[in-house]
């Protein structure tokens, strides 16, 4: 009789683990109509659970939804205006990226050799990417990152089948030290706070690798790493009400950073220095008139507002509202700009006719330059597997009137002013003084 | 100067969240034996319940200390409603199982009520940040203090006299101190052990729902926001001792001054320094700084 009842509890625990496991392997196929020819299947990875899915997970697989449907209609502007791709008709699976980075590996092995996809495109994790990178370059599956930051993808190793469309993270801080320079040009002292794991540590490294380029005589003060998803900042508030810094960098997303705005608000820290948050613009649709007026906004490149005002960005952001009644924020624009130059490739590859096989994508795809809703792709690093684009950075301010965010004061930095040249490491170029950008 | 007032003051306001949090924690340990990871669960509800509340005010345009009022006891009401499902449709299944089983169960209960929060609330984070906001601020010399982190310190020393009055000098306390010291003595003298244990949860769930909820107007309320809570909350009742609540207001108290002092002074082992003197108080006390080693009954 216990061991019955053990045994049922352990079946219970085990349904549990099952249960709360779902939604890492919740597989969902787009509801397209059945086409003539065999559809072209793409995985798409994002975090559909999770912290992380509210502002990019979920908006990432949103952008792909609403653009596949659209390239499937054939009503996407041209040269995108072709049925699916190359006239077949394309069928995404989504999956979650929530998990460790082996269950992330496990699902992309699964969708590889088990769901036999044409692409996988996704993943927002740096971690993740670099977990998966090396098991494309295993199997030969062709991968698209969309999201994921970190330079290390193509420093480290090169690679045959993956590639990377969104520029990686050094641009987003050394435009950030670029529009701060601009706009105070006296400036003497700054600070930073970011989450302690590599994505924050990365993006201060950055920053303080520009300022020290750009505004020698500056000085870094507080330099504070709470861990991520800390929730409490009011230690770190208190220490920076006691510095003399007039700016703060900060690359905290979503949660800690609209709490850490909340409580700082409370405090009036952004009354005596300026906030410069670089991932900003993914935030402003639900701060709104909580996010402080004058705070430096970026968006990881020419993203939602900050994005060019072309015959693309207008049609996405059309669809895209139209659908989920909110703009398209930075990780929607990372993914159709994903899916729009794999499909590019797919059409260059696939010009004899036949089908494309992956060596035929990806050597289409390699040094492709593409327009799409955020602009300018130019794909030159990592041996032509790592695009690079144009970045903008700008204030906010929450317009009463109209009761809706604005970023004004806008600056666009060229791809080659806040990128390093080809084949040097982007760590090395900001030592090195950012030798040769463009600006 | 400056920076030790800061310290103070932030130390206090660090641990008046983790007493509030970890209290429900150790009370529900020293009563029933049960290492309740679910704990999470109700913080993350509290918040979400809290944000809830918060909207249908501001709605509502009620005055502001009503609508803090509501906040608490709408969360702490679902609190209360989550605790008796989980303790009566599941946890008094388990009783007298081994600690690992129970664990397991409440661990799965806890990933399982993860994805219920989405399902209810769905994925985007909430904020409720119009308490805070409405409480204003103190200039004391160059620091500000916000209003609401004073509530927020008052509420958690008036928990601590609570929890303590109640323990010391009511006859549920003494029935509860009994039960904590021994639950087979306490049944053969007739004491409804049984029932003991579901007010224990109940309290304990409504004060793990107390700290999501005066937590939701400082953090924006989203998925995930139970599992950050529940390692911190750990870490203070191991530091004072399972089951014991003055050990967790003391090891609240060290954990928040102890951080305070290190995003001040040395941040770079900000992350490193609550765990560190965990693993020093462990070291010198195993049992935690408020209990004692206990002989095991054969």
């Amino acid at each position: 009789m216990a061991h019955r009842r053990t045994a049922t509890l352990w079946s219970l625990a085990g349904l549990a683990a099952v249960a709360a496991m779902v939604p890492a392997q919740f597989e969902v196929f787009a509801q397209t109509p059945a086409p003539a020819a065999a559809p072209i299947k793409l995985g798409i990875v994002s975090f559909l659970s999770g912290p992380a899915a509210s502002p990019f997970g979920i908006p990432g697989r949103n952008g792909a939804e609403i653009v596949l449907e659209a390239l499937n209609a054939g009503t996407a502007p041209a040269p995108y205006n072709k049925v699916g791709f190359g006239g077949t008709k394309v069928e995404a699976k989504y999956v979650d990226e929530a998990g460790s980075a082996a269950n992330v590996v496990t699902d992309f092995r699964n969708l590889v050799q088990r769901d036999q996809v044409d692409a996988v495109v996704g993943y927002i994790s740096s971690g993740n990417c670099l977990a998966v990178a090396p098991v494309a370059e295993e199997l030969k599956a062709l991968t698209v990152f969309y999201d994921c930051g970190t330079p290390r993808i193509f420093e480290e190793k090169a690679r045959a089948y993956v590639f990377r469309a969104s520029p990686h993270a050094t641009m987003d801080s050394v435009g950030a030290a670029r529009y701060l320079v601009a706009k105070k040009k006296n400036i003497t002292s700054y600070s930073g706070i970011n989450q302690n794991y590599a994505w924050g540590q990365d993006s201060w490294r950055d920053f303080i690798g520009a300022m020290k380029v750009l505004a020698p005589k500056a000085e870094a003060d507080k330099i504070l790493f709470p861990k991520l998803f800390a929730g409490e900042f009011g230690a770190e508030v208190s220490t920076l009400l006691t510095s003399k810094s007039q700016a703060l960098h900060t690359s905290f997303w979503d949660g800690d950073l609209e709490g850490f705005i909340y409580q700082e608000q409370a405090r009036g820290l952004d009354k005596r220095m300026t906030i410069i948050a670089t991932t900003g613009e993914s935030s402003i649709w639900r701060l709104r008139d909580k996010m402080p007026d004058g705070t430096i906004i970026g968006g990881r490149g020419p993203h939602g507002p900050l994005a060019p005002d072309n015959a693309f960005n207008k049609w996405f952001s059309k669809i895209y509202t139209d659908r989920y009644n909110v703009p398209p924020t930075y990780p929607s624009y990372q993914m159709a700009q994903s899916l729009l130059g794999l499909k590019l490739a797919y059409e260059k590859a696939a010009a004899g006719g036949a089908k494309p096989n992956a060596d035929q994508i990806a050597a289409a795809f390699k040094g492709l330059t593409f327009t799409g809703p955020s602009g300018e792709t130019k794909m030159v690093l990592g041996d032509g597997h790592q695009g690079i684009q144009e970045t903008a950075y700008g204030t906010y301010r929450f317009n009463k009137a109209k009761k809706e965010p604005e970023i004004v004061d806008v600056m666009r930095f060229p791809a080659e002013c806040v990128n390093p040249p080809p084949g040097i490491d982007a760590d090395k170029w900001i030592a090195d003084g950012m030798k040769g950008a463009k600006c | 100067m400056l920076t030790a007032s800061a310290i103070l003051t932030d130390g206090l306001v660090y641990a008046a969240y983790l007493f509030i949090v970890a209290v429900g924690l150790t009370l529900i340990f020293g009563v029933m034996k049960i290492l309740n990871v679910t704990h999470g669960s109700f913080y993350a509800f509290g918040a979400y319940g809290a944000a809830t509340a918060v909207g249908i005010y501001t709605n509502g345009d009620w005055p502001a200390a009503l609508g803090f009022l509501f906040m608490l006891g709408f969360a702490m009401a679902i609190g209360l409603v989550m605790g008796i499902i989980l303790e009566r449709g599941l946890l008094r299944l388990v009783y007298g199982k081994d600690e690992v089983v129970i664990v397991l169960v409440t661990y799965a209960t806890f990933l399982i009520l993860e994805d219920v929060i989405g399902l209810v609330w769905g994925t985007a984070s909430y904020a409720a940040y119009q308490p805070m906001i409405a409480a204003g601020n103190i200039e004391i010399g160059d620091l500000v203090l916000s209003n609401y982190d004073i509530v927020l310190v008052v509420l958690a020393a008036v928990v601590a006299a609570l929890a303590y009055w109640s323990l010391k000098f009511t006859r549920y306390g003494r029935l509860l101190t009994t039960v904590i010291y021994d639950r087979e003595t306490a049944a053969a003298f007739g004491i409804n052990v049984t029932l003991v244990y579901t007010v224990t949860f109940l309290i304990g769930a409504a004060l793990g729902a107390l700290g999501g909820a005066v937590m939701a107007p400082k953090i924006s309320v989203t998925l995930g926001i139970g599992v950050e809570v529940i390692v911190l909350a750990f870490a203070v009742v191991a530091i004072g001792g399972m089951g014991s609540i003055e050990g967790a207001l003391v090891g609240a108290l060290i954990v928040g001054i102890c951080r305070a002092a290190a995003v001040h002074l040395v941040p770079q082992i900000e992350l490193f320094v609550i765990y560190g003197v965990m693993a020093l108080v462990l070291v010198a006390r195993p049992y935690g700084l408020f209990v004692r080693a206990q002989p095991r009954k054969i």
